[in-house]
């Protein structure tokens, strides 16, 4: 699904390296945690595989689905199937939720190569989907993100998610700024779309979100680089001992 | 020799040589008094109102203009201008070809008692054009408003009677057609009585690509308790100047909104004068302007607020792209007996590339202690993060653009009320956004 390979990435404008070498594969239906202390690089990679612009990929390759991802625009990606959820979701004020969403559906079906739904249709699976993750009606109508709570906006990203059925999710800091509640709708609701041909990456901060989303691997990244890969079991060791122990660790590798 | 000629002496020698067709009475007076003034103020050179607009230069540029060619539009025929249609829009239709009012190709079956659209050339008896022509805003009068008032003939009268309400908006359709370079000076009267509605929808449109200058006039005079919507599209051609010089008077108690929409690919200059002259009155003025390929568009207003307990709404906002020139100058007047008054003004600009500019100058003076007034002025460019989340959902850049410019102009495009008219500006704005 996904093969990140010795992955090096600065900052355009001063040419800081943040991400210096990582290496990452990622097999069709599973989930990956990747955690890490803050700046350690964890949203620079997601920004990294969804395109966003002001990075330069000095070295390595990225390869999604067995094409190169990173010769990609944005929106080329998402229509191959990535997806990512954001951890500052956008406001867009003027712009309707449906209208919004309605484009991004039909684009991403015109690529697959599928009609696009009437009206009728399309409504109906925003009703579907939005049950998904308790998101009121009444936001549909609204513009994108706008005057929405931060769960809320959190849960619009997962309701989305559930619109465009990726084949690759990256949540970025999806968990961030939750209360429990809206932590455990949004875990569900990204359970529920678990499947054997769609793959996660979750990036967080914090062990919490993987009691509810759990996953087949866990990374840990520091300085750049993925410095530990485990099991499950990885994180609750995270959240007992913070990231020190590792680091004394990477030092002494 | 003609060449080393001034534009005003050029003009006054036009204006001499017609003077035996000008019209009678009142009108004939008000002539010789605005040429007169348009004399003595000229044609502006160097002034703080036109900084960033050199009407001078621009008028200098451009070949001698013919007033006789304001009769070339006459063999205009229907289909000619069925192509400005508007969609749905269900009103009664005045056309003024080169600013003259053509009867033939209008349609104004139905119209109710107690409402009378005119030609100003048959109407200058009419009481209300008696009353209210050169009526109002005497302050805010300028050289070209002196211009048009002094060649003052073609164009048309509005008159809505106390208490009608009319359910049909009066559409206006500007037409313009020269084989040579024109000089067309249409004026609009608006005269609505006491509790009186209605709304006005003007398109202006040019046929043929001919240096045209418009010099064009509108009064709207608005009695107590009425309530009048006023939209105006203009929409022309490269070597179009057009000047729209608006003076709105409103009693008490009533309701004035306005919204200027331009879109066209020449020099557009709305210099818009608002005086609310009575208690509770409202006034709602807005814009959208769209410069694109070397566009110039100068919104300039003044709310001259001399009465208490009156509310204004001021908003502007535009796109520009491709050495586009943009300006905005609004002022806020609220004098020192306007007590209680709530003035909002915002101008808001998106710069697509960085060979278009933007001048921006919003003003409030304020003499008043008691009043709420808020002003406010950006330009900047299309948000990237914006851009960014919604490629990010599998929207092609050229649409994401498209979504995010649309939804940047709906306010101010909200503001206008009918349905079709609105479909009509939202399909333009789009399929020009789209060709850039």
């Amino acid at each position: 699904m996904l093969e990140i390979t010795n992955l090096h990435a600065s900052i355009e404008d001063d040419g800081t390296e943040i991400l210096k070498g990582i290496n990452l594969s990622v097999a069709a239906g599973e989930v990956h945690a990747i955690m890490g202390p803050n700046g350690s690089g964890k949203s620079t990679l997601a920004s990294v595989l969804a395109g966003r612009g002001g990075y330069d990929i000095t070295q390595g390759s990225v390869s999604f689905q067995g094409e190169d991802l990173l010769d990609m625009d944005p929106d080329v990606r998402a229509r191959e199937g990535l997806f990512l959820a954001f951890q500052y979701p956008v406001e867009l004020p003027g712009v309707n939720m449906a209208t919004f969403l309605r484009h991004a559906v039909n684009s991403i079906r015109e690529h697959r190569g599928q009609d696009e739904l009437s009206a009728v249709d399309f409504l109906k699976l925003m009703k579907e989907k939005a049950a998904f993750v308790n998101l009121d009606p009444s936001l549909r109508s609204r513009a994108v993100n706008e005057g929405f709570s931060g769960g809320e906006k959190k849960r619009n990203e997962i309701f989305q998610l559930a619109m465009l059925e990726p084949k690759l999710a990256v949540l970025d800091e999806t968990d961030s700024g939750l209360d429990i509640d809206a932590l455990r709708v949004v875990s569900d609701g990204v359970n529920q779309l678990r499947a054997a041909d769609r793959s996660f990456v979750v990036i967080t901060h914090y062990q919490r979100l993987l009691e509810y989303i759990v996953p087949d691997h866990v990374h840990v990244l520091m300085g750049g680089r993925i410095v530990k890969s485990g099991g499950a079991e990885l994180a609750h060791k995270l959240e007992e001992h913070g990231y020190d122990w590792i680091k004394d660790e990477a030092v002494v590798a | 020799m003609s060449e080393r000629q001034t534009i005003e002496s050029r003009l006054l020698e036009t204006w001499e040589s017609r003077a035996g067709s000008a019209m009678n009475g009142r009108l004939h007076d008000g002539r010789e008094l605005a040429m007169a003034r348009f004399r003595e103020a000229g044609i502006p050179a160097k002034s703080e109102a036109w900084k960033y607009t050199p009407i001078r230069r621009i008028l200098e540029r451009m070949p001698l203009l013919s007033l006789g060619a304001a009769a070339e539009g006459d063999t205009l025929s229907a289909a000619d201008v069925a192509a400005f249609a508007i969609d749905g829009l269900d009103a009664f239709r005045v056309v003024l070809v080169n600013g003259r009012f053509r009867a033939d190709l209008s349609d104004l079956a139905g119209l109710p008692a107690g409402v009378r659209i005119l030609d100003l050339r048959n109407a200058a008896s009419d009481p209300a054009v008696v009353e209210h022509l050169d009526g109002t805003g005497q302050e805010a009068r300028d050289a070209f408003a002196e211009l048009n008032s002094a060649f003052v003939q073609d164009g048309m009268v509005v008159v809505v009677d106390a208490g009608i309400v009319l359910e049909r908006p009066v559409f206006i359709q500007h037409v313009l057609t020269a084989g040579s370079p024109a000089l067309i000076q249409p004026r609009l009267l608006g005269v609505f009585g006491k509790d009186s509605q209605a709304r006005i929808v003007e398109v202006c449109r040019t046929i043929g690509q001919d240096h045209v200058l418009t010099n064009a006039m509108s009064e709207f005079h608005t009695a107590t308790g009425a309530v009048i919507d006023h939209v105006r599209v203009i929409d022309e051609h490269k070597d179009a100047v057009h000047i729209n010089s608006l003076r709105s008077y409103q009693e008490g108690g009533s309701t004035f909104s306005t919204n200027v929409i331009t879109v066209s690919a020449g020099v557009v200059r709305n210099q818009s004068y608002f005086l609310p002259d009575g208690e509770n009155c409202e006034t709602h003025l807005s814009g959208f302007y769209l410069g694109q390929n070397g566009a110039h568009i100068d919104n300039h207003t003044l709310v001259d607020h001399a009465k208490p307990e009156c509310y204004s709404n001021e908003l502007f906002k535009g796109i520009l792209s491709n050495k586009a020139i943009g300006v905005f100058n609004g002022k806020v007047l609220v004098r020192q007996d306007a007590q209680k008054i709530n003035a909002y003004q915002s101008n808001k600009s998106v710069i697509l590339d960085d060979t278009a500019r933007m001048y921006s100058k919003p003003e409030l003076e304020i003499y008043a202690d008691d009043v709420r007034c808020s002003h406010g002025a950006t330009t900047g460019e299309l948000d990237q993060e914006a851009m960014f989340y919604l490629q990010t959902r599998g929207i092609r850049k050229d649409d994401a653009r498209l979504i995010l410019l649309e939804a940047f102009a709906a306010d101010v495009l909200d503001r206008i009320r009918l349905d079709a008219v609105r479909d009509h500006v939202d399909a333009l704005i789009r399929r020009r956004l789209s060709q850039n």
